[in-house]
């Protein structure tokens, strides 16, 4: 692992709370200077937990943690100079808004007009002018965030950690505060480890998505490979929608494989996880790379589903069909003239290219964190 | 090293209820064209309070039979308490014609005939009971007025027509002295503040004007300062013991946290007698104490310590048993807040004691402050364990009201002390609003 120039490296990280049951498997992770990372997985996961471990306030049962190369294990929290936002804020009810502004500072020893300044700088920045004196109980929820964000940066750490900032603001004020993060992240020139269970934020805001469940990483990549080309059933299940097929692989033919799924149609598949001939695969094919009523042998896989629901959505239509043994497969029919209008209990060919479908391993219980 | 600035700006307290009130008042609309009216054309405040008229009726319904517990247990006996420590409409009521000779006299000349026929009068037409009564209060102005009322009492069928002056004074001589004449000055008013002013160690003189009693008799202002010293060092005492204990409550895990809950609780489960006697068991001269101490060599048999019957049993034993009084409503502040302000300090750069003292600390305050007065009240009132364990330092305004109720019986005396110390709990809890704000006081 030559992370050596990485501003934060997770080298063999284990953790466990209890002693029996480890939370974090085998944590192995470099957070790069100036990046916005973000660790995306379900509630439970061991997400703030990870983060915890980099702020100081929980000591990694096994590995090493290091920061500009420096191991941080033995650096008590308030060494670290790492700022964070917490999932409530954590804004002390008791002071104003610039005292809480303020705090790390005192504390820092800073001279009062340099304070005052760089309180007033923070507070503008968050679009809070004139609401130093408030105390925090009097701000809505997004400007809460929004000092608590202020807060994390104003004593100029390297670093900033965000455990689901946003999670308890309403969904416009979360859409809002998604892109002030990200152009502060940007105007800033900071490196931010940002933790969600929502993939959309992940999606909108990081350079790179660390996909996390059972206390592995499952993968680690910037958003538009990450929802391309999924390393596996969790990933491709877990960011985007996806239709997923599950049969047995019967033939290798290099790049690619053929499928059998459960009732005798053989689809042809990108052979991205799969142990080999015999063993069962997860086929993973996005909604939007289904092709409806195509051009004949234009396409190795083809079938004739039935269509089951029609969604009228504006843009596209939303189609159920029952294929190849499942009631559940979705396509995004965009509304355009090209095609011929369908309806319900209507028997279509819809077919798809062999690298649109990853063959992938098959993920022991595919809906239990949905 | 203390960095600058850390202790410059205190966190300020919480914000004042009134602007807080001022922020949230709803901004009343603007009305243009007269009262709003509804879809029938009744006024729009009308149909409201038509509408709302039945709920009130049942909540009226629902309040009463604790309204009428307050009034019955708490309203009647203040209002009496206060009523008995002003009254002094006896003297009106048994003396009324002496009052009013009183009245015509310059005070300072001998008293003439005049005088001692209403005394006369009235004695004869009063009912013996009140006339014993009186004798008593009058004994408060000037000791010997007790007696004197007595052998005039038994005395009086034996004088058979005026002039009456001579006969009194057969009676007894007292009946010459010009300061007993005097001394009805005080009490000639229906209201009197005397009650207080003996509660302070000042009197009325005949002139009604205020002065302080004779040097020897003067006990009460310094059992005042007791009293309120042994209440703050009990209090701060508490605040100091509890502090921590609450705190280890607030954050141990919960099976560690339930047991010592139980311990902290225990004592309430316990008679008060029981606990006050096994800390005479330890704290005596030949207690457990000193005991130990002398066995372990640390002191010499013959300068024992005297822990018990003083100043230092009272404070001991009313620090141990207020003490659970100064826990809960601390632990119950420090149990809601959460952890991550703690760690969000430590984030920002603070050392652990630093984020607990500019963090943690203020957020107890509501805690802190509902404990020490709650504590501060029950303290300043206490009597059990200073009778029991005070001896003759350690001794309360407590006892003393005690004693004025059971044994010399002059109850307005006790009422005024009690109205007294009424008055200054009253007083702390307005000042403690005025500081912190009542409405950020937490009970548990
Ligand atoms: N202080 C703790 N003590 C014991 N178990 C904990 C503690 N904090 C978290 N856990 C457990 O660790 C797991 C991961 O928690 P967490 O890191 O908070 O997940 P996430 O942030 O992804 O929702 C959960 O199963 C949780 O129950
Ligand atoms: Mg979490």
């Amino acid at each position: 692992m030559n992370g050596n120039d990485s501003l934060v490296r997770f080298v063999n990280i284990q953790k466990s709370y209890d002693g029996e049951t480890l939370v974090i498997k085998n944590l192995n992770l470099n957070v790069e200077t100036n990046e916005f990372l973000t660790i995306l997985g379900p509630s439970g996961s061991g997400k703030t937990t990870c983060l915890l471990m980099l702020a100081g306030f929980e000591p990694a049962t096994h590995g090493e943690i290091y920061l500009k190369n420096q191991p941080i294990n033995r650096v008590p929290p308030h060494k670290r100079g790492i700022g964070m936002v917490f999932q409530n804020y954590a804004l002390f009810p008791h002071m104003t808004v610039a005292e809480n502004l303020a705090f790390p500072l005192d504390v820092r020893g800073m001279s009062k007009s340099e304070k005052t300044q760089r309180v007033k700088r923070a507070l503008d920045m968050v679009q809070l002018g004139g609401y130093g004196n408030r105390q925090p109980a009097q701000l809505s929820g997004g400007q809460q965030q929004r000092v608590a964000v202020a807060r994390s940066l104003i004593f100029d750490p390297d670093l900033v950690l965000m455990d689901e900032p946003l999670g308890a603001l309403d969904k416009n004020l979360r859409e809002q505060m998604q892109y002030e993060i990200k152009s502060i992240h940007q105007n800033l020139g900071i490196t931010v480890v940002y933790v969600t269970h929502d993939q959309s934020i992940a999606l909108t805001l990081s350079d790179r998505i660390a996909v996390f469940d059972d206390g592995i990483i499952q993968q680690c990549a910037a958003p538009d490979v990450l929802y391309e080309q999924p390393d596996n059933a969790f990933v491709a299940n877990f960011i985007g929608e996806n239709n997923q097929l599950f049969g047995t692989v019967v033939e290798d033919i290099g790049d690619t494989v053929k499928v059998d799924v459960n009732d005798g149609h053989i689809v042809e598949a990108k052979k991205v996880k799969v142990e080999g001939i015999g063993s069962r695969s997860t086929l993973s094919l996005r909604p939007e790379r289904v092709i409806v009523d195509p051009e004949p042998h234009s396409l190795p896989n083809v079938f004739l589903a039935k269509t089951k629901q029609l969604i009228y959505l504006g843009d596209h239509i939303r189609t159920r069909f029952s294929i190849c043994g499942t009631d559940d497969f979705i396509v995004k029919i965009p509304n355009s003239a090209v095609h011929a209008a369908i309806s319900e209990g209507d028997e279509v060919n819809i077919g798809w290219k062999a690298e649109d479908c990853r063959a992938l391993d098959v993920w022991p219980c595919p809906t239990s964190h949905l | 090293m203390r960095r600058r600035g850390w202790f410059s700006d205190r966190p300020r307290v919480l914000p004042s209820p009134l602007i807080e009130n001022f922020l949230t008042m709803p901004a009343s609309p603007a009305k243009p064209g007269g009262p709003l009216l509804t879809a029938d054309g009744m006024p729009l405040k009308t149909s409201l309070e038509r509408s709302l008229k039945l709920s009130k009726i049942r909540a009226l319904g629902l309040i009463f039979p604790p309204l009428l517990f307050l009034v019955i247990l708490f309203v009647i006996p203040i209002g009496s308490l206060l009523t008995r420590s002003v009254d002094d409409g006896l003297s009106n009521k048994v003396l009324p014609k002496t009052l009013a000779a009183f009245e015509r006299w310059d005070k300072t000349s001998e008293p003439d005939e005049s005088m001692f026929e209403a005394v006369y009068l009235d004695m004869q037409a009063a009912d013996t009971l009140d006339l014993s009564k009186l004798g008593t209060r009058m004994n408060y102005e000037k000791s010997g007025w007790r007696s004197l009322v007595k052998i005039t009492m038994r005395g009086l069928n034996r004088i058979d027509g005026p002039p009456y002056k001579p006969a009194m004074l057969q009676l007894n001589k007292r009946w010459g002295d010009i300061e007993f004449w005097q001394s009805l000055g005080a009490m000639k008013d229906p209201v009197t503040l005397g009650y207080y002013l003996k509660a302070v160690d000042l009197k009325y003189d005949g002139n009604k004007n205020i002065m302080r009693v004779k040097k020897h008799n003067r006990i009460y202002q310094m059992l005042w300062w007791r009293t309120f010293l042994v209440s703050i060092i009990v209090t701060v005492g508490c605040l100091i013991l509890a502090y921590p204990v609450a705190h280890l409550l607030a954050n141990l895990p919960l099976r560690l946290s339930n047991l010592l809950m139980i311990c902290v609780l225990m004592p309430f489960w316990t008679s008060l007698l029981v606990r006050i006697v096994s800390w005479m068991v330890m704290l005596q001269q030949n207690g457990v104490v000193n005991d130990s101490l002398v066995s372990l060599g640390m002191l010499h048999d013959e300068n024992r310590l005297s822990m018990m019957y003083n100043f230092t049993g009272t404070v001991i034993v009313m620090t141990q048993i207020l003490l659970p009084f100064m826990i809960l409503p601390i632990y119950s502040v420090m149990k809601t807040i959460p952890p991550s302000y703690m760690k969000a300090a430590q984030n920002l750069g603070a050392t652990p004691a630093l984020a607990f003292i500019k963090v943690y600390m203020p957020q107890t305050i509501p805690g802190v402050g509902a404990g020490c007065i709650l504590v501060f009240i029950v303290a300043i009132g206490y009597y059990i364990t200073p009778e029991l364990v005070g001896g003759k330092d350690g001794r309360l305004i407590g006892n003393l009201i005690a004693h004025h109720m059971q044994n010399s019986l002059n109850w307005g005396l006790a009422s005024a002390m009690g109205a007294i110390l009424l008055i200054a709990i009253l007083t702390l809890y307005w000042v403690y609003d005025k500081l912190v704000g009542v409405d950020n006081m937490k009970m548990g």
